[in-house]
């Protein structure tokens, strides 16, 4: 079946060289994984879209762009102001090129009852208490780039949230992409995210791209959240133009438990979130949200898959989008409730604003039922903005430009809205209104 | 609140009722050889008398189905199918064919009146004209004088490539390319029989055409090939509906149907199909691999597809339209009903090429028993369609904690001024609605029947009259033995 595999295996080419300076290498379990993780992309390949998961996104480009694992620290002496999310005196702590950085964090600030340590170090302290949380990437040409993160992984965030612990002010994980003159970047960012039973906490990352040139971000994040947890994870991509960002994150969500997702997609030259969220015990909820802003020839891919596993849970997604230049934009949403998943309420929703002549949507809402006492729905939709709308602002004296502003920023609110926490709402509302802005004195100028 | 144990077998007690029209008529075939290879294309195309050309290209389509690999992307279980443990070609003994029901095969006729088919009454019933296909050739065509008078052309594909031959080259292919899908291509290549049906410019049909398929001897594969053309300003409404007789083994068929509708033309093309689902266990039944796409070509052009899918093992099918043609309209209505292990994989394509192009698709499944019931579709919005607009409308009812009801909808979207709605919903049957009517008298069965049929009506309103009823009582039919 080589029609569903890219045949360029460029994205391996420094695996020998590279394993001995990989933290653990002398782990035999994390030795295995990798050579696992190596094996299953040398025998996969990246997938072409006749792989049904990356029917709308190729990865061609990705394949062909000689991406090397990064080497040595980047020279980063300040996270420059406004890059990251502006969250108050949340705790940071930075990753460059993938890399924990001690001197640019503030570990020291980090709430009682919450632990976070570098997984490199953790790798090299104590692996043992890894080899649990550690889980192989899934089997097969959809979990190949998962399977490159196993073979690469270097470093990330640990996080453990004890049981009852309740915090208000999120952690703030902050990953920074650095170019590197003449070589094209790499990096597997491994994360793990415990939420013990009954704690409530935030977890918020902002991922930006510093400089020009490309890199590539490949992150893959594990979600526990214990049972009666609430765990809130949002997320900015706003990576550098030209960057390659792919992220997974896997969500265990238990008895109770409240997964609350977000992600903002704004820069990225092609950008994938892919979500899968488990949901393993009875009562809980999953929502899964999102925004994204394409422009010029960004592609931005939201992928999520639901599986409702267990009996009287919820889920539900909201993601709308605004395309602009010839982006492209793609939504595909799965939600399975297996057979012993009664009482099941799932809803999705995707909405797609298109503001030019050669932007495009693909849209997938998928659902996949068997059982019988559910409520399950999905809509989409893509269109342009309603004239009605913008013809009575038009009659209140507003100009197009500014009205058309005023209808997007409406339209994108609705998603950022489903944020339950005031503070992350105004941040992520910020970064919309600063991309309509500057869409605006784009267009103004070349009007000029 | 869930359904008591008591209702369930009280439920399967009354319900257990076998498929109405499971017989096998006894008639001396005239089969090719078991198998497929190049000499039983020549075969078939040999029989049928047909050019030279049509032979080349039963013979191309060959060649390139032998370098195809069945599709998989289906939410489908499929045992491997033996192509060459298969006959392509059987036909009943007709001597030089009839000229009129009294030339017609007597054990046809009892057949057909089995299926409440009364070909004899056919002339004063209903103003339907009947051309009636058993294994694979025609056998009986009325009406033929009424719609000669129209200048309508309405006989088998065999002799419209006899009489025809022009209007069959021309747009045999032009719609489903013989390279076009796996089934497709096998069809191309062997296919024996259907329908040719062709409307003048600026007529009106005066009568709905209708084909009952049969499906008859053992181990023969069906592989209709049906066309219509629609002229400038014509108008037809095409009637399709069958059933088969009851049988052990798996049963291939794979039908190709093309539509042309030129400028102002509009086809309605309706189907019920209850052909043998196989048994409680899923032993037997038909593997029905279908496509079906119509092209409205010119301006303001319309197809309309309505389907009742009630029947069949496996349904593979996927009634499309290329909305070439400024301003012209694809509509698809479908109500897919599985039970017991039944498996269908059905929905459309709606393809925006033209300007101010609008299609809308409702689909209602139904999923009981073990049964798997997907609705798989696409709409695609090309660049140049400018004001195209899609309104999808997907509703899953289940009935039973053991199957399962899929929706895989695919929209793409490249012209900002087009608006694309897509909705869909799952749930069960209403517990409340079925204790309403019990309480009124009603008993389970038609309890259901009747909430199935009001979760079906936005389709069935759309079945010409002489379906419409045959439809609702199918519904009722097939559901028979599923839990309330």
């Amino acid at each position: 079946m080589a029609k569903e595999m890219i045949k360029d295996l460029s994205l391996a080419a420094g695996f020998e060289e590279a394993a001995p300076r990989l933290p653990g290498s002398d782990v035999a379990w994390l030795d295995a994984l990798r050579a696992q993780g190596i094996a299953a992309f040398r025998s996969n390949g990246l997938p072409t879209r006749r792989v049904e998961a990356w029917r709308y996104t190729n990865l061609n480009a990705l394949a062909k762009a000689g991406f090397a694992p990064v080497r040595g620290d980047a020279e980063l002496d300040a996270v420059p102001d406004g890059a990251a999310l502006a969250l108050g005196d949340a705790c940071r702590i930075v990753l460059v090129n993938g890399r924990l950085r001690h001197d640019l964090s503030s570990l020291d600030q980090l709430p009682d009852g919450i632990a976070a340590v570098g997984l490199a170090e953790l790798l090299r302290r104590s692996p043992a208490d890894l080899e649990d949380l550690i889980a192989p990437a899934p089997e097969g040409r959809d979990g190949v780039l998962a399977a490159l993160n196993d073979a690469f992984m270097e470093d990330g965030l640990v996080l453990q949230i004890e049981a009852g612990v309740s915090v208000d002010t999120p952690i703030h994980l902050v990953s920074i992409g650095v170019p590197v003159a003449g070589q094209a970047v790499a990096f597997h960012p491994r994360n793990l995210i415990v939420a013990g039973a009954g704690s409530r906490s935030t977890l918020v990352e902002s991922h930006i791209g510093l400089g020009e040139g490309s890199y590539f971000s490949n992150g893959l994040t594990d979600v526990t959240v214990g049972k009666g947890a609430t765990l809130t994870h949002a997320k900015l991509q706003d990576e550098g133009a030209a960057a390659f960002h792919v992220a997974l994150v896997r969500a265990r969500i238990a008895d109770e438990a409240v997964y609350d997702s977000f992600v903002l997609h704004r820069g990225g030259e092609l950008a994938r979130h892919e979500t899968h969220a488990s949901i393993e015990g009875s009562g809980a909820e999953c929502r899964l949200n999102g925004a994204y802003l394409g422009t010029g020839r960004q592609h931005i891919d939201n992928t999520t898959v639901i599986d409702h596993m267990a009996p009287g849970s919820q889920s539900s997604e909201v993601f709308k989008g605004v395309l602009a230049g010839h982006a492209r934009g793609v939504f595909q949403g799965r939600i399975v409730v297996h057979r012993d998943a009664q009482q099941t309420n799932g809803h999705q929703l995707n909405k797609t604003l298109l503001l030019s002549r050669d932007a495009e949507m693909d849209t997938k809402p998928e659902l996949e039922i068997y059982a019988d006492d559910v409520k399950c729905s999905h809509g989409a939709t893509v269109g342009e903005l309603s004239e009605m709308e913008l013809f009575y602002l038009r009659t209140r004296g507003i100009d197009e430009a500014t009205a058309r502003d005023m209808l997007v920023s409406a339209f994108l609110s609705e998603a950022v809205s489903e944020l339950r926490d005031e503070t992350l709402v105004s941040a992520f509302a910020e970064r919309i209104a600063g991309w309509v802005e500057a869409r605006h004195e784009d267009r103004t100028e070349k009007a000029a | 609140m869930a359904v008591t144990p008591e209702t369930i077998d009280q439920l399967r007690s009354v319900t257990d009722e076998k498929y109405k029209y499971g017989f096998v008529t006894d008639i001396d075939a005239d089969v090719a050889p078991k198998g497929l290879s190049e000499d039983i294309v020549r075969f078939i195309s040999a029989k049928k008398e047909e050019p030279e050309w049509l032979l080349d290209w039963r013979l191309k389509a060959y060649r390139a189905w032998l370098e195809m690999e069945a599709p998989e992307w289906a939410k489908l279980n499929i045992a491997p199918i033996d192509y060459q443990d298969a006959y392509y070609y059987s036909a009943p003994k007709i001597g030089d064919g009839p000229k009129s029901l009294d030339e017609v095969d007597p054990k046809l006729l009892e057949t057909y009146e089995k299926l409440g088919i009364p070909l004899k009454e056919q002339e004063w019933l209903a103003g339907v004209a009947v051309d009636a296909v058993f294994d694979s050739v025609s056998v009986a065509t009325t009406y033929k004088a009424r719609l000669e008078q129209e200048g309508i052309i309405f006989c088998s594909i065999s002799e419209a490539v006899k009489n025809h031959p022009d209007l069959v080259k021309k747009y045999i292919g032009s719609v489903v390319p013989y390279t076009d899908n796996y089934f497709a291509t096998l069809n191309s290549a062997v296919f024996t029989d259907g329908s040719f049906v062709y409307i003048p410019k600026g007529v009106r049909s005066p009568m709905e055409l209708s084909t009952y398929f049969r499906i008859n001897a053992q181990n023969t594969g069906q592989f209709e090939r049906t066309l219509i053309i629609a002229e400038e300003g014509s108008y037809v409404s095409y009637l399709e509906g069958c059933t088969a007789p009851q049988r052990d083994e798996n049963q291939l068929h794979a039908a190709v149907v093309e539509l042309v509708a030129l400028d102002d033309a509009e086809i309605k093309y309706s189907t019920v199909q209850n052909w043998y689902p196989g048994d409680e266990n899923g032993v037997g039944g038909i593997y029905n691999f279908v496509t079906k796409r119509a092209a409205c070509r010119g301006r303001n052009s319309k197809v309309s597809w309505t389907q009742v899918e009630t029947g069949s093992a496996i349904t593979w099918k996927y009634p499309s339209c290329i909305l070439q043609g400024d301003n012209s309209v694809g509509e698809f209505y479908s109500v897919a009903i599985t039970n017991n292990r039944q498996q269908a994989d059905t929905g459309t394509k709606m393809i925006h090429l033209g300007r101010n192009t609008s299609s809308t698709i409702i689909s209602k499944g139904i999923s009981a028993g073990r049964a798997d019931n997907t609705y798989r579709g696409l709409v695609r919005i090309q660049p140049k369609a400018e004001g195209a607009r899609n309104y999808t409308q997907c509703d899953s009812l289940l009935i039973g904690d053991k199957c399962g009801a899929h929706t895989v909808p695919y929209i793409e979207s490249r012209n900002p001024s087009a608006k694309v709605e897509h909705e869909a919903t799952t749930a069960r049957i209403s517990e409340d609605q079925l204790f309403y009517c019990r309480q009124r008298g009603i008993s389970q069965e038609e309890a259901v029947s009747l909430i199935v049929n009001g979760f079906c009506r936005e389709v069935m309103q759309h079945l010409p009259m002489e379906f419409a009823v045959e439809a609702q009582k199918l519904v009722g039919i097939s559901l028979e033995g599923s839990v309330g």
